[in-house]
């Protein structure tokens, strides 16, 4: 008896989870799409955005979006990943034991703090040494590559212990070195786990509002240089909700429902590409 | 159209979309105050304010600029002075700009500060977003025709424009004059220092009035109503909201 009750506890929360998801993806797209086609496409895909007086263009947003998340791996990808190899492969159990936890603190960082120190250090930096604004897309893709970084350690690291001991004696055995069994082994066996990680972490940057409002400039000519400030969608949504109505409004949440759909497909290949191990 | 008359059910405001969100505020202050007093604050902008006064569809109209002289022969209250002011860095040489040249940076085409007199740098402007209030007014005050750039940097308030402005020596951006403090600097507009003194007196014309607007001597809930919004507690409200309250210009 208890048990039926717990059961239908549970499946009741789980259902209104899921629940959520679906009335706040209903909501977003209902708000927003029929705005997509009251303005046109080509209107909604245009340069344009003048929300108050009828251009409802995304295109800057959508390719500061890209731009910051693409500047996001650049600088997060390599250092994640180098970071996960020398955990998995290189270092002792204590090393181990005290690195990972730290790297994972990263996570725990708030987003604001993030974006404090990009005002006060890297923005002035980027500025003296480069000229330009300096709230620039550099500056973005310097704060989100680290900000993504404990999502790609813990994910390839554990995708890295994941790859059986066998392989790499098999390697060691026919005379590989270490270097050697991590490039061309550990490396493709781990591939699918590693990939996961790169891509929910580019899910974490794409959808990173705070920080970047503070460090990007939030301009919307479409950048020229890393050194010029940019747009995202997020930033967008959250500078404008506030004195945003009407078509403004409507907008936004066109935006929101393209945010959406970007990172649904993120999703969809993360994990397809872990399904597949 | 509304569904009871004026007076009848506590106090009906409508107008200016720019007073709404401050007197939202005090009305919210006032019927915790008041609890028997429903205050119902409505939009339409300051035009549709003074027309509603004027028809007595609203017991108050609220404006965010001076009547006309074909909207005389109401009663005017202000209840708070919203300046807004040019601010750049503390170490910039300018001290003084043409709105001219306030238009041409914020329309991109003046990129230098040498071209203004400054030192050899670029100039990075820091806007408002899209729907803000505060653009609104410095697009109608000193854009003009012209439209801001989309070069500009934008940022969402008035405290995250000061903070670049603070930190960037090449900034130029407009806030709230009551909000702007020692770590930047307001610089004069056509020779006219955006100081209380010079706002109270309207020699510095970048300002805009808040005001309420009634059709006669304000009486019962009303007269309730308007003297709680000049109370210092009403004030306290409104100067906290980033406005110039009217006994700060009072006693400046």
């Amino acid at each position: 008896m208890k048990d039926k009750i717990a059961e239908k506890v549970l499946l009741f929360v789980a259902l209104s989870a899921i629940l959520s998801l679906a009335l706040i993806t209903f909501f977003i797209f209902q708000q927003g799409i029929p705005l997509i086609f009251r303005a046109g496409l080509a209107n909604f895909f245009s340069a344009k955005w003048a929300p108050t007086r009828a251009g409802f263009g995304i295109l800057s947003m959508i390719i500061g979006s890209l731009m910051v998340t693409i500047g996001a791996l650049a600088v997060g990808v390599p250092f994640g990943l180098a970071g996960a190899i020398f955990l998995a492969e290189f270092s002792s159990k204590t090393i181990q034991k005290t690195l990972k936890p730290v790297i994972e603190l990263l996570a725990g960082i708030p987003s604001v703090v993030y974006g404090f120190i990009g005002i006060v250090i890297l923005v002035p930096f980027i500025r003296n040494t480069f000229g330009g604004p300096g709230f620039s897309v550099l500056a973005a893709s310097i704060i989100l590559g680290i900000m993504i970084l404990p999502t790609i350690v813990s994910i390839s690291y554990d995708a890295l212990l994941a790859v059986p001991t066998t392989y790499r004696e098999g390697s060691y055995a026919v005379g590989a070195t270490k270097w050697q069994t991590v490039v061309m082994l550990l490396i493709p066996a781990a591939r699918s786990g590693i990939v996961a990680g790169i891509i929910l972490g580019m899910g974490r940057a794409i959808g990173e509002t705070m920080a970047v409002i503070m460090i990007a400039g939030n301009a919307l000519k479409i950048p020229g240089s890393i050194f010029d400030s940019v747009r995202t969608l997020t930033s967008t949504i959250a500078l404008e909700l506030g004195y945003a109505a009407g078509d403004h409004r409507a907008a936004l949440f066109a935006c929101g429902s393209i945010l959406f759909l970007i990172i649904i497909v993120l999703n969809i290949v993360a994990i397809r590409i872990t399904g597949r191990k | 159209m509304l569904s009871c008359a004026p007076n009848k059910c506590g106090v009906i405001i409508a107008g200016s979309t720019s007073v709404q969100p401050f007197i939202e505020k005090v009305a919210e202050h006032f019927m915790e105050k008041n609890p028997g007093i429903a205050v119902n604050v409505q939009g339409g902008g300051s035009t549709a304010g003074v027309q509603a006064t004027i028809n007595g569809t609203c017991d108050v109209g609220a404006s965010s600029r001076n009547l006309k002289p074909s909207e005389r022969g109401l009663e005017v209250v202000l209840i708070a002075l919203d300046g807004i002011a040019v601010i750049v860095h503390k170490d910039n040489p300018i001290e003084n700009l043409t709105v001219e040249q306030v238009r041409d940076i914020f329309a991109g085409k003046t990129t230098n500060w040498q071209e203004l007199g400054g030192l050899n740098s670029i100039i990075i402007p820091v806007t408002r977003e899209e729907g803000s209030g505060t653009r609104a007014s410095f697009e109608d005050m000193i854009m003009g025709e012209d439209v801001i750039s989309d070069a500009c940097l934008v940022q969402d308030s008035n405290g995250a424009v000061r903070e670049i402005i603070a930190t960037t020596t090449q900034g130029v951006g407009y806030i709230s004059v009551g909000l702007v403090d020692d770590r930047e600097k307001a610089i004069a507009l056509d020779g006219v220092k955006p100081t209380l003194a010079n706002l109270t007196t309207e020699q510095y014309r970048f300002a805009r009035p808040f005001l309420l607007l009634l059709r006669d001597e304000p009486k019962g809930d009303v007269k309730k109503f308007i003297d709680y919004t000049l109370s210092p507690e009403g004030q306290e409200i409104l100067g906290s909201s980033g406005l110039i309250s009217v006994n700060k210009v009072a006693s400046d």
